[in-house]
């Protein structure tokens, strides 16, 4: 594979047509060139196989030796890395851009699985504020609550929470889903952008504040709606879906997902139209 | 930023001081401009436990003027002098460092409002706090430092607040560092996480009233607001619940009295904190890093959410 270490970053952007497209509206559909798929290389990302397990006991180490030493382990090819006693550190399990099981036996501070492409990543515990954050591609499973922020700008992948989560879930986020298996704090979805996000439980005030696009469900009682947030139907092909998604996460299957409210923006207050990275990588 | 901490034992005592050293300890990245503690500590109650600090020998980059040792003394004096004139007998005299003593005194009126404006119309004189239970120490540095400054790691009692402070919007020095007391008001104290905007509104009004501040630090405002709202009859419970929306801003913040701890937070909810409560323990902080130092085993928390009042008993 290429190292982007090797290439001018310049005229690698410039190449790969960052720099060049055109803003034309929703309909756009400008894909890279498949022949460019090979150059397509992320620094840092490594080839694992999943049958190779490992436990990391990070009792005793910051959160960068803990990093440091989950991105050595990578680099061996270890495929699935049990991470024990993170005892509530910041920032573990960050930066990881290939796929990779990761599991934490207990729970995690602030920016826990930050700017993450692709991992699997189950949090036998809780997470402090601003979990998975820029999440790429992946999912998430948090078996208990989560902080503030939660899924803050993510644009892609699966992140669930069993238990109940804190204010601005999902601030600012451009695509993926996000699933609440208890309640939400205020200001969930506030400046969505894309995605999805679902909460079986109740959920506080300000929901879908300035949204700009995306949807929110919610299972229980909403605290009060933001500016521009209003209802739309429920189809059954958004009642089909949420069944799907909530089997997939392993949560609240027996929800009876006919009698939750769909919210959606008022305006369209968008003009944002390019693929996100994401989606230019499937497209690929 | 600030970090804060507290915890409360309910049915039994313990080591607080050192408890709440190590949460604040493990905040210490969020602020170690200042650190204070607001201890509840196993008394028989009989007598008054007054913290006080006869000026302030904080140094260089302080907003505060370093005086000589020898002003201090006079000071002392003068404050020894005005306790006898206010019928205030002193039990006990720590001095633990030349500017911050501690006095067990044997005083029977109840009401500290008139007490307190004698004692603080001394030039330099403040008191930081007055209870049968309460000992508010803060001064400068990290948590270990202040701990270790005023030996503060055998104190035993049943519950504690405390404050890692990173200066924003006053001085680095004692005045205005947390825990504030909530003047006049025995066994009060507060402490705060955010940034209040209505402050100078709140303050005219509140003087108005009488009450006091001794800093200008927007967070006293939370214990003088609460205070008045006591005053005026209402419940802990119930002032801090007022406080949801007499003040703007954002905040967490908790209160604690001779038998209770509480917290609050905003209704936007901007300031982090997270809670464990077991049957025998409610620990709080604005990280669970600080939890984690009291309970390292696995747990379960969470976060309070927006427009959240919680009060807890001994």
């Amino acid at each position: 594979m290429a190292n982007l270490k090797n290439v001018t970053k310049k005229t690698k952007a410039q190449a790969m047509g960052m720099h060049t497209e055109i803003l034309t509206g929703r309909t756009q559909q400008k894909f890279f060139n498949p022949d460019e798929a090979e150059n397509f290389f992320y620094y840092g990302a490594y080839d694992v196989d999943f049958n190779k397990r490992t436990d990391l006991d990070v009792k005793d180490m910051t959160a960068p030796q803990a990093n440091k030493e989950i991105d050595n382990l990578m680099s061996q090819g270890y495929g699935t890395i049990v991470i024990k006693n993170p005892q509530g550190k910041h920032s573990l399990g960050v930066g990881i851009l290939n796929k990779l099981n990761l599991i934490f036996e207990g729970s995690l501070g602030y920016f826990g699985i930050g700017s993450c492409d692709g991992p699997i990543v189950r949090i036998n515990g809780r997470v402090g504020w601003s979990c998975a954050e820029n999440l790429m591609a992946g999912k998430v499973v948090i078996e208990k609550n989560a902080g503030s922020c939660f899924g803050a700008a993510i644009r892609g992948g699966d992140l669930i929470c069993k238990g109940s989560v804190g204010a601005r879930t999902g601030i600012d986020m451009k695509g993926g889903t996000i699933i609440i298996g208890g309640d939400a704090g205020a200001f969930t979805g506030f400046m969505m952008q894309r995605g999805r996000i679902i909460i079986l439980g109740d959920v506080g005030i300000n929901l879908g504040d300035s949204m700009y696009d995306g949807t929110i469900f919610v299972g229980g009682e909403i605290g009060s709606y933001g500016s521009d947030a209003v209802d739309a139907d429920l189809t059954k092909s958004d009642q089909d879906w949420l069944r799907r998604k909530l089997k997939v996460a392993e949560i609240g299957e027996n929800f009876d997902v006919s009698k939750m409210k769909k919210i959606v923006a008022g305006k369209k207050l968008w003009n944002y139209d390019n693929l996100e990275p994401t989606e230019k990588k499937g497209a690929i | 930023m600030c970090g804060i901490a507290g915890l409360i034992h309910r049915g039994k005592s313990s080591n607080v001081g050192s408890e709440l050293q190590g949460m604040l300890q493990a905040l210490k990245h969020r602020g170690e401009d200042s650190t204070g503690y607001a201890l509840y500590g196993d008394t028989d109650g009989k007598n008054f436990i007054m913290r006080f600090k006869v000026g302030e020998n904080v140094g260089e980059g302080s907003s505060s003027v370093v005086e000589d040792v020898s002003v201090y003394d006079e000071r002392k004096k003068i404050v020894d002098q005005t306790l006898s004139e206010l019928g205030a007998k002193i039990v006990k005299e720590e001095r633990t460092l030349p500017y911050s003593l501690r006095y067990e005194l044997d005083y029977d009126r109840k009401d500290l409002l008139e007490f307190s404006q004698r004692i603080e119309s001394i030039p330099g004189v403040e008191i930081l706090s007055m209870g049968k239970s309460l000992e508010v120490i803060k001064d400068l540095g990290n948590a270990k430092a202040v701990c270790d400054r005023y030996s503060l790691d055998k104190l035993v009692g049943t519950h504690a607040i405390g404050h890692a402070r990173m200066a924003t919007e006053s001085g680095v020095d004692i005045k205005s560092a947390h825990p504030f007391w909530g003047y006049p008001f025995s066994d009060v104290s507060v402490v705060h996480n955010g940034q209040l905007t209505n402050y100078w509104n709140n303050r005219r009004a509140l003087e108005n009233k009488g009450m006091r501040f001794m800093s200008e630090c927007d967070s006293e405002l939370i214990a003088v607001y609460i205070a008045q709202k006591m005053r005026e009859g209402a419940s802990l419970q119930e002032g801090m619940k007022d406080s949801l929306t007499g003040l703007d801003g954002v905040f967490t913040y908790f209160v604690a009295t001779k038998d209770s701890l509480g917290m609050a937070k905003d209704t936007m909810a901007a300031k982090p904190l997270v809670l464990y409560e077991s049957d025998d323990l409610v620990a709080m902080g604005s990280e669970e890093i600080a939890i984690r130092s009291v309970l390292p085993q696995e747990i379960d928390t969470y976060d309070p959410f927006d427009g959240e009042v919680k009060v807890w008993q001994i």
